[in-house]
């Protein structure tokens, strides 16, 4: 419990006020981490470098911008991962550098980084030294092959975490190459295992008073998300790479047919809809009202999984003359599961379900102005979350960190300007 | 040496949305009592199955979803269960439920019904479309989940005659699940700081939402739709391919193509060494991209010149690629600095020198079956407090253990 509540300007009465983070998260696999923490309150202290002006985290100054104006205050992705966090600057080049982060590490719960395996180490902050300067200090390190082993000098992002892993593999079609993630799935959600090992961390000291080191190695934390097809490979021996597989719209565990994406009216239109049982598949038969759908071999799942590449024909015959929303919603009052394929416009400005939960709250940047960020998809009844204030200018906070949480002077703090240090 | 959640007791009454969340806390030492009902939970009726041969004790779902837990059976449908289950509850930190909405207040299992009795409860509703949501009682499934919530949009095909794909694994359910370990322990963090227990309400569909990286931001932000592409980001406007077939027939990712100056000579160099210069048509592009000073790729729209040597230099990577076999060429672009992948299976992914010499891929004992089976193992490496796994529990295994008279 390193921080005074009711001071500064992160909220004091969040579930995670009292703790204080030594953060150089970047990108979204460390950031995405730190921004979970700060919205119950947590203090998490940014740090940044002023020589490339930050820009070791490309996503600072990189669009989406809200407007024509472009720089390193104004990237939309950097704001998005960094809301509610202080930003400070500090050039880890010079002792004097190296000097206040032993001092902000000494008065913080937490040291958090995603660089490549070594960094921290190359400035004299491995986790030995974090020890010696806090002994309880909670060390958690997030980088693509984790810290040891034959690849730990290797560097990746996203789309080759999730390659090394098995994820883009099995997110294909039958005789197609791997479609693989259109995003970064494991920066999210490496920034999920990172958030839960931290906060696992805190249990763990609040209960025994020790510290320690987490070593996250993002390819792990994925090929852990591969689900039961792995235990097929390695228990019954049956490959996921093998003829008419994978085979990712359609369901094997457990088998569902029909299950799928088809074409519906319009360009680029797709409906998704899953049957999960026999009685399920009666209450379409009787929605779709056709011929074909009244054949005994779609009685039973076995008769519908043996000719699913005719079932799934017929299906997308009659999805194709129909709006897809309007379809989703009566095969969902039939009680089957199904939705229209949504696009970003249609599920953030027009689904209730994401407005009304408060998904897309509009935080305040600096130079920015009001824009909207993700929001939370919980609720606590207690402790909820905040996003009010947008992530950091670059060194937005040195005054505030530096004066009243360090406790440096003005004259202090400037010729710290003026050296190059922050 | 025992996780750093060992001092946890957690009900458990999740079937296939939640299990997830309650193996992540089960293998950090949580003590997690899986509530099943008498005949088993439905998810032991799904495949795969060992060898093939259907049982309660047989599905490697299960399996894979219920490591670490203790198992008990108990009948919600009458008073002597909901009682005992309450009793349970009494006695937990964390209770997770799956169940829909209106189903634990009907059976009278609800957190109001449950928090006077235990203050310091922490109740974790995991549910498609959260609890108190206009859309709360439609049908979903993992399909429509990623299919309505965004993630699908963004995966697929340069080809769009070819449908959005859901990516496989369930990750629907894994990332509702994320958030709602995320969300219990930001809870259990409070309690620990002298605060109460309380509800939580985790919603899959805005899961799903916020995890879609700029398919949702570059909306909020600049009114831009994402289109997606084969094997990369989905993007406004349309970049490069990224994934190459080597010489071995597998996909690699050609990653982070050279854009440093210094890059532009490995990938000449490299190409010489292979005997490749004389066939790649682009070949004397490269030594103008070491040439330059720094490579902006802000200027890329604005410089043809840039632009051509920055697109030698992904298709040299290209070209190399499809000379070598997928390894090499991984091996070969790492040791030079390049961020590439190999595609890999999951049962491929599993045998990796990597993951084998950090000890990735472990041995689970079942003891039924005389034998051990390799699942994967730890997804963070704790120094203090290890991760650990045991098998699943067998229907009803620890009922006398765990629900004293």
């Amino acid at each position: 419990m390193t921080r005074k509540s009711g001071s500064g300007p992160v909220a004091a009465d969040g579930a995670l006020s009292h703790l204080r983070f030594c953060d150089f998260t970047g990108q979204l696999a460390g950031a995405g981490a730190t921004r979970f923490l700060a919205a119950f309150g947590a203090q998490v202290i940014r740090i940044e470098d002023p020589v490339p002006e930050g820009r070791w985290d490309i996503l600072r100054g990189n669009p989406p911008y809200i407007d024509e104006r472009r720089g390193i205050d104004l990237g939309g992705a950097y704001n998005n991962h960094n809301v509610e966090k202080l930003g400070i600057t500090l050039n880890l080049r010079s002792e004097r550098a190296r000097e206040l982060l032993r001092q902000l590490v000494g008065i913080s719960d937490v040291v958090s980084e995603n660089f490549s395996a070594g960094v921290l180490d190359r400035w004299g902050f491995d986790y030995e030294a974090l020890k010696a300067i806090r002994s309880d200090i909670i060390y958690v390190s997030n980088c693509g092959f984790g810290h040891s082993g034959p690849y730990r000098d290797y560097k990746t992002w996203g789309p080759i975490v999730q390659a090394l892993s098995g994820l883009t593999f099995g997110s294909g079609l039958p005789d197609q190459p791997p479609a693989g993630w259109g995003y970064s799935y494991m920066d999210h959600t490496g920034g999920y295992f990172m958030a839960i090992a931290i906060l696992m961390a805190l249990h763990h000291r609040n209960v025994t008073g020790e510290g320690q080191w987490v070593d996250l190695a993002c390819t792990e934390a994925a090929c852990t998300l591969n689900g039961p097809a792995l235990l097929d490979a390695t228990v019954n021996g049956r490959p996921l790479r093998r003829e008419g597989m994978p085979h990712a719209n359609r369901s094997q565990f457990p088998h569902m047919a029909p299950h799928n994406i088809y074409a519906a009216e319009g360009e680029d239109n797709w409906i998704a809809v899953a049957c999960r049982s026999d009685e399920e598949w009666q209450a379409l038969r009787e929605l779709i009202g056709e011929p074909w759908a009244k054949d005994p071999r779609w009685d039973s799942l076995s008769g519908r999984l043996e000719f699913e590449d005719e079932l799934d024909r017929n299906m997308e015959r009659w999805t194709r003359r129909h709006e897809r929303f309007e379809l989703a919603a009566r095969i969902r009052d039939a009680g089957l599961p199904a939705t229209a394929v949504q696009r970003p416009e249609e599920r953030v400005d027009k689904d209730p379900n994401t407005e009304g939960w408060g998904l897309w709250p509009s935080v305040n940047h600096t130079a920015i102005g009001d824009v909207r960020v993700d929001g939370l998809p919980v609720h606590l009844s207690e402790t909820d979350w905040r996003l009010e204030r947008g992530g950091p200018c670059l060194g937005e906070h040195n005054d505030y960190v530096y004066g009243e949480i360090l406790g440096l002077a003005p004259a202090e703090i400037a010729s710290l300007r003026e050296e190059g240090v922050i | 040496m025992s996780g750093p959640l060992a001092d946890l007791r957690v009900v458990e009454l999740c079937s296939e949305r939640g299990a997830w969340a309650g193996k992540l806390l089960a293998d950090m030492g949580a003590d997690v009592v899986k509530v099943e009902p008498p005949g088993g939970d439905i998810t032991r009726t799904y495949p795969p199955f060992l060898e093939d041969e259907p049982g309660p004790e047989r599905s490697l779902y299960f399996w894979y979803y219920n490591t670490s837990k203790q198992g008990v059976t108990l009948d919600l449908e009458n008073e002597a269960g909901r009682d005992a289950f309450r009793r349970l509850a009494a006695h937990a930190d964390i209770l997770l439920e799956d169940r829909d909405p209106g189903v634990m207040a009907t059976l009278g299992l609800d957190f109001p019904d449950l928090q006077p009795s235990n203050e310091r409860l922490i109740y974790v509703s995991i549910t498609p479309f959260g609890r108190n949501a206009p859309r709360a009682n439609e049908p979903a499934s993992d399909l429509t989940i990623l299919a309505g919530g965004g993630p699908a949009w963004n995966n697929g095909y340069d080809d769009h005659s070819l449908p959005p794909v859901r990516g496989g694994g369930d990750q629907g359910y894994h990332t509702g699940c994320h958030f709602a370990v995320m969300a219990a322990l930001v809870a259990l963090l409070h309690r620990d700081n002298g605060g109460r227990g309380q509800h939580i309400d985790v919603n899959m569909h805005a899961a799903a939402n916020v995890t879609t990286e700029a398919g949702t931001y570059n909306w909020l932000v600049a009114r831009e739709t994402v289109q997606r592409q084969t094997g990369r980001h989905a993007a406004g406007n349309p970049t490069m391919p990224a994934q190459v077939r080597s010489a071995d027939g597998r996909y690699v990712n050609t990653g982070v193509s050279p854009r440093r100056p210094h890059e532009f000579t490995l990938t000449h160099e490299w190409l010489e060494e292979l005997g490749l210069l004389e066939q790649f048509h682009a070949a004397a592009l490269l030594p103008l991209g070491a040439e330059r000073e720094q490579f902006d790729l802000s200027k890329l729209p604005d410089d043809e010149d840039l632009r051509a040597i920055y697109g030698a230099g992904q298709e040299a990577m290209a070209c190399i690629a499809s000379h070598l076999t997928a390894y090499e060429f991984f091996i070969g672009a790492q040791k030079r600095g390049f961020q590439v992948g190999i595609i890999y299976s999951p049962e491929e992914a599993m045998a990796d020198p990597h993951f084998i010499a950090r000890g990735f891929p472990v041995e689970v004992e079942h003891p039924e079956h005389g034998r051990s089976f390799t699942y994967p193992g730890a997804p963070y490496k704790f120094e203090k407090s290890p991760w650990s796994v045991r098998r699943a529990p067998l229907l009803g295994e620890h009922s006398d253990e765990c629900l004293p008279e």
